[in-house]
């Protein structure tokens, strides 16, 4: 048996709304980050159930780009979160507000 | 010989040259003395390249010579090439020769100047640039010595430019004479849009093909040219101000090179102009009304080199006169017979003032006949010549100018009469306050000056040029076959020089008019000036500042430009322009400051930002598929 598309869609929008919602109260730079790739895999499912109901393999290849550029960011974003830890005891990104304009 | 004519303007280059690296070596005098010999060389030089275009049959008598093409654009093929014909060799001679004696003066004139050997760079300059102007085959080689005197003028009037006077006279000669170089440029433009070339012979070849108006236009704005060079109305302010410079300068910019300049080039174009009768007509009134003018300027100066500018700027007009009347002989033969007396006039003035501690007043002079002898004589003789008297150089040049205007209009004749009488008049009021009367150096000078006649180096220069004035006259007589000048420049005007048709027994008329004039000028100066030195009737405000010319000029053009030169400077720059400027960076900088506000640091701040933005952008979309 395989279930329809609208269950995949909706289980992607609340992974999305999980991840938004994550991001915008958590405090913690490292869950910030996490919300941030919870959002992107939930697009990715989106891209992917799309395109077997549009029968369209250009919505699982472009997940493979996202993939691509989520890994890359990671590396990035880690990077940047290792050095905030080592110059500050905790990881709140309003201690992080001194960049401000 | 004629092969070498392009040494005649390269020898005073070389000077120019050599004495600008190697003249503070040579130091003073021996400077001086190399310039002089350079000079005298190139006359030399003229001398011979003249024997042999003498020895030619008289219909090739014209050379051409071809250094280097100097500009070679499509079309425009613009040659640094010579001509030598009777026109250019005859301006070669008196100008070198008359040059020559003017270096010569210069060595003891300027012989305590600390900038001894600058004085001759620009002096050996000054003479290249104005052999080069009247020897070139072309508008353009013509124009680079134009512009070369121009320049020459302005280091040399302002040549002691740490006295304000004496540079802002070098820059008011300079800029006036800008005007008249922009009336040059635009004939230029016009013969070369319309025949396609430069060269004189291709353009007097090509006279046919000129429509009148543009023909008419051409020789205007050449005149225009001429007019600044030459100082004539209205462009005459210039010379009586460039009196700062040293005598020396005054003497060749007056005689032998620069002004005469716009006289050669009305001659030199003599082919154009003699088709065009308007401008003839308009050369004529010019010249004449400037005549006038400068003469009756001149009977009120009370500074002896003031008055012989104006002297000058009244002869210039005599000559436009005679071009104007198509008498370019009589034109050319004054300028040769007024370089000998106006230079004269001036190295006298010089000696005078050399020998009086630099006084150029003439209310503080007086009485110096019995201590300056040698410049006194001279400098007499050189006023009986400039007045006409018989039988000075003057009564034959001048008297040939005003037959010739009586030709071709008595009225013209008129106003030349007159104009003689007060040159005679003028200069002799010159020379009795100078020479004669009460010593009122004497009582003037806070300290006591003691006249002294001038060294032999000077007044050599004074007795040849005298000697010239005297004789120079015979180069042209008013009689058949010995009219030498005539002859020799005939197949160059041909057509356009007006021949006279009068009878012998009018010719002895005129000239005994035109003596009668001159002595009557002399007497009533004498008159009038001998036992007096003073009389304020005889010398009007309006007379002194030349008919309000230069103040009408300072106050309706000068003053209103340098208003709105300020005006933009001081107003509408810093206000308008700099304003802009300043707003728009204050603009930037406060929507800066305030805007800044939004980057708070706060990563849920932006991430807020972005989720609302993209619910609007969502939104939108989705109202739009609604619809």
């Amino acid at each position: 048996m395989s279930l329809g598309g609208p269950y995949y869609l909706t289980l992607a929008a609340v992974l999305f709304t999980i991840g938004g919602v994550g991001l915008l109260l958590r405090r913690n730079v490292l869950v910030m980050f996490m919300c941030v790739e919870l959002m992107l895999n939930a697009v990715n499912l989106t891209l992917v159930t799309f395109s077997r109901m549009l029968n369209d393999i250009g919505g699982q290849s472009l997940v493979f780009f996202v993939l691509v550029v989520a890994a890359a960011e990671v590396v990035v974003g880690l990077g940047i979160i290792v050095a905030i830890f080592r110059r500050r005891k905790g990881a709140t990104a309003d201690d992080l507000h001194i960049l401000k304009g | 010989m004629l092969h070498y004519a392009y040494i005649i303007p390269l020898l005073p280059l070389a000077g120019a040259v050599l004495l600008a690296f190697f003249g503070k070596r040579l130091g003073n005098p021996l400077a001086g003395w190399f310039a002089t010999l350079l000079v005298a060389a190139s006359f030399v030089v003229g001398v011979f390249v003249f024997l042999d275009l003498l020895h030619r049959a008289s219909s090739n008598r014209s050379f051409d010579q071809t250094i280097v093409t100097w500009i070679p654009v499509g079309g425009l093929q613009i040659k640094a090439a010579l001509l030598v014909d009777q026109l250019s060799i005859t301006m070669v001679l008196f100008v070198t020769a008359v040059s020559a004696l003017i270096h010569l003066y210069s060595i003891g004139y300027m012989h305590r100047d600390p900038q001894f050997s600058k004085f001759f760079v620009y002096l050996n300059l000054f003479v290249f640039s104005m052999l080069i102007l009247v020897m070139a085959d072309n508008f353009v080689l013509t124009f680079l010595g134009w512009e070369g005197v121009g320049a020459c003028s302005y280091w040399l009037v302002a040549f002691w430019f740490d006295r304000d006077s004496a540079a802002s006279a070098g820059k008011k000669a300079f800029i006036v004479n800008r005007i008249g170089d922009f009336g040059f440029l635009i004939a230029m433009f016009l013969i070369f849009s319309t025949v396609g070339t430069l060269s004189y012979s291709g353009v007097f070849g090509a006279v046919g093909s000129i429509g009148p108006t543009t023909l008419t236009a051409i020789t205007l704005l050449l005149f225009l040219g001429a007019v600044g060079k030459s100082a004539q109305i209205p462009l005459f302010i210039w010379l009586p101000d460039a009196m700062e410079g040293p005598t020396p300068v005054s003497a060749l910019i007056h005689a032998a090179t620069m002004v005469t300049a716009g006289v050669y080039l009305m001659a030199r174009v003599s082919p154009l102009l003699s088709h065009t009768a308007s401008s003839l007509n308009v050369v004529a009134i010019v010249g004449l009304a400037t005549a006038f003018l400068a003469a009756t300027s001149a009977c009120a100066q009370g500074d002896i080199k003031r008055g012989l500018a104006y002297s000058t700027i009244s002869q210039l007009g005599y000559m436009f006169l005679a071009v104007g009347t198509g008498a370019y002989v009589a034109a050319i033969f004054l300028m040769i017979t007024h370089a000998f007396y106006k230079a004269l006039l001036f190295l006298g003035a010089g000696s005078v003032m050399h020998g009086l501690h630099d006084e150029q007043d003439m209310s503080r002079m007086g009485g110096l006949r019995k201590f300056m002898p040698v410049t006194a004589g001279t400098f007499i003789v050189a006023w009986l010549a400039i007045a006409g008297v018989p039988p000075f150089s003057g009564f034959f040049s001048k008297g040939d100018v005003l037959m010739n205007a009586y030709a071709r209009s008595p009225a013209l004749y008129a106003f030349g009469l007159l104009t003689a009488l007060l040159t005679a008049y003028y200069l002799g009021r010159i020379v009795f306050l100078t020479f004669y009367g009460p010593e009122r150096w004497r009582t003037s000078g806070p300290e006591e000056v003691l006249p002294h006649e001038s060294p032999a180096v000077m007044l050599v220069p004074l007795v040849i040029l005298a000697i010239g004035s005297l004789a120079a006259g015979v180069i042209d007589l008013p009689y058949a076959n010995l009219d030498y000048l005539a002859r020799w420049l005939d197949p160059l005007f041909g057509s356009a020089e007006r021949v006279l048709t009068f009878s012998t027994g009018a010719k002895d008329a005129f000239e005994v008019a035109d003596g009668v004039v001159a002595v009557t000028g002399a007497l009533l100066a004498g008159g009038l000036w001998l036992r007096r030195w003073q009389r304020p009737r005889l010398t009007p405000v309006f007379f002194q500042r030349a008919w309000w010319v230069d103040w009408a000029y300072d106050t309706f053009i000068a003053r209103p430009s340098t208003a709105l030169a300020n005006f933009s400077a001081y107003v509408f720059d810093n206000e308008v322009i700099d304003g802009v400027v300043n707003g728009t960076a204050t603009l930037v900088r406060d929507s800066g400051t305030r805007l800044r506000r939004l980057q708070t640091g706060y990563v849920r701040n932006y991430a807020l930002a972005i989720a609302t933005g993209a619910a609007l952008v969502l939104a939108y979309v989705a109202s739009r598929v609604g619809s």
